[in-house]
């Protein structure tokens, strides 16, 4: 693996270098430190993740000798990040595969965290001369992307599947390479889905914009043009109940995922969204008019169903038949509803102008 | 949890199945376990179609339609006519 002549000025998690019969290997920090944890945050937020990378190749942490344990580890700085700081103490080397910046579970779905990247890693940074054994590491979550026989067959090397968290890493090598059934699991609580859920609801800015525009435009919309007040007045609460929709969809059905009755998440959110619809509506008795609260029953759980659905990705435990299943069935009602809310709309429109 | 009931793809050849016990030792949900120095599938629903099992077992005694089950990706494909690609926004970083 070719490396720059020096170590990047900006990666200050390496600490310097060690020289093997595979060459010079750089040394990494098993500790993270404030700007580590700032690109976490930005990368849960952001778009920021979609450019956090280290350069694929060989790793060394500790002290690391031909006996040493290697780690294989995609080339996303978060992964990355977790799986250093989860050996601290411990001797060993990290291959780091080009999986274009893209965490294990995703890159191995895709098959960038793949049989062929693995192969060529391997036989590119000299794997062979750097350790007596005929062992590697892999994160479980790679193994939809890796035949693990035939990179045998390969190079030698032997796949171990190790556990799904890196955390669990120092049992499963004082174990013996052997992963217990917990490590093999993996867990989806209240915290992993809390954490995934600001990155569901900065997604849905730019959507909200253009529906803010397109509601201020509809309410204000009078025979003679669009009248500001008109357009204040009559769309304030289409406005906080789109909120409420996207707030309903992408955070409280996500985190309440397991109690929401259905196992659809499509129909999971559009129950939560008719209930906090109805909880809006109940409280504040906003509009009289009876076309404006039928579009809000059908309308806004509509949103709501739509985000959670939009979940499904960031699970750890629906799967694609099942989504092709829900998305065949929701997406036409999702289009007949909205269709039918427009409609609704003109008529209260015309009504309000006196046309009807 | 469990997602929708009767979707899963996932097959299991007997004929095949050496009982090597790699694709238990794959599956992140527990679906497989051996039985008998065969691989058995325990609860079919909780299968996530990963593709895990099937693309490690050396003798091809396990076929399933695997994917990533992410909606954005699917509804994606279907306006593009290609193959859904998960666009991995939030999920683990493991």
């Amino acid at each position: 693996m070719k490396k720059p002549e020096c170590c990047d000025k900006s990666a200050k998690w390496v600490e310097g270098s060690i020289e093997t019969e595979a060459g010079r290997i750089d040394l990494v920090t098993t500790s993270l430190i404030t700007a580590d944890r700032w690109g976490r945050f930005k990368s849960r937020v952001s778009r920021f993740r979609m450019k956090y990378n280290v350069d694929p190749g060989l790793y060394a942490v500790g002290n690391p000798d031909d006996s040493s344990p290697i780690l294989v580890s995609a080339n996303y700085k978060l992964s990355f990040d977790i799986l250093r700081s989860s050996i601290a103490g411990l001797s060993a080397y990290i291959l780091v595969l080009d999986t274009k910046g893209i965490n294990v579970w995703c890159a191995a779905g895709k098959g960038t965290f793949g049989t062929e990247e693995l192969i060529r890693l391997i036989k590119e940074t000299g794997l062979i001369k750097l350790v007596r054994h005929r062992k590697i590491i892999l994160p479980q979550l790679g193994a939809p992307g890796i035949r693990a026989h035939v990179v045998q067959k390969e190079t030698g090397f032997r796949v171990y599947y190790g556990p799904v968290y890196a955390k669990d890493i120092p049992d499963y090598l004082k174990n013996g390479y052997k992963a217990t059934e917990d490590m093999r699991t993996v867990h989806f609580n209240f915290k992993d889905r809390l954490i995934l859920t600001p990155m569901e609801i900065t997604q849905v800015w730019k959507s909200l914009l253009i529906y803010i525009a397109i509601i201020f435009v509809l309410f204000g919309l009078q025979p003679q043009g669009i009248i500001f007040k008109e357009a204040v007045h009559g769309g304030f609460h289409f406005f906080l109940l789109g909120l409420l929709a996207i707030f309903t969809g992408s955070f409280l059905t996500p985190l309440f995922l397991p109690a929401i009755p259905f196992r659809a998440f499509s129909l999971k959110g559009f129950l939560v969204g008719i209930v906090t619809t109805f909880i809006y509506f109940y409280f504040l008795r906003v509009y009289t008019d009876v076309f404006l609260t039928i579009i809000i029953f059908l309308f806004f759980p509509v949103v709501s169903s739509f985000l959670a659905l939009e979940f499904t990705g960031a699970t750890a435990y629906t799967n694609i038949s099942g989504v092709k299943k829900e998305v065949k069935i929701a997406i036409p009602f999702y289009i007949v509803i909205t269709a039918i809310s427009f409609i609704l709309f003109v008529i209260y429109k015309l009504n309000q102008w006196g046309f009807v | 949890m469990k997602y929708l009931k009767n979707v899963v793809t996932l097959e299991l050849d007997l004929a095949k199945c050496t009982g090597c016990g790699r694709c238990m030792e794959v599956c992140p949900r527990e679906v497989l376990f051996l039985k008998d120095r065969k691989a058995s599938i325990a609860d079919r629903d909780l299968c996530i179609e990963c593709g895990a099992c099937a693309n490690n077992c050396e003798y091809g005694a396990i076929t399933v339609d695997a994917g990533v089950g992410c909606a954005d990706a699917i509804i994606t494909s279907m306006i593009t006519g290609g193959e859904p690609v998960c666009e991995c926004s939030g999920s683990s970083d493991s």
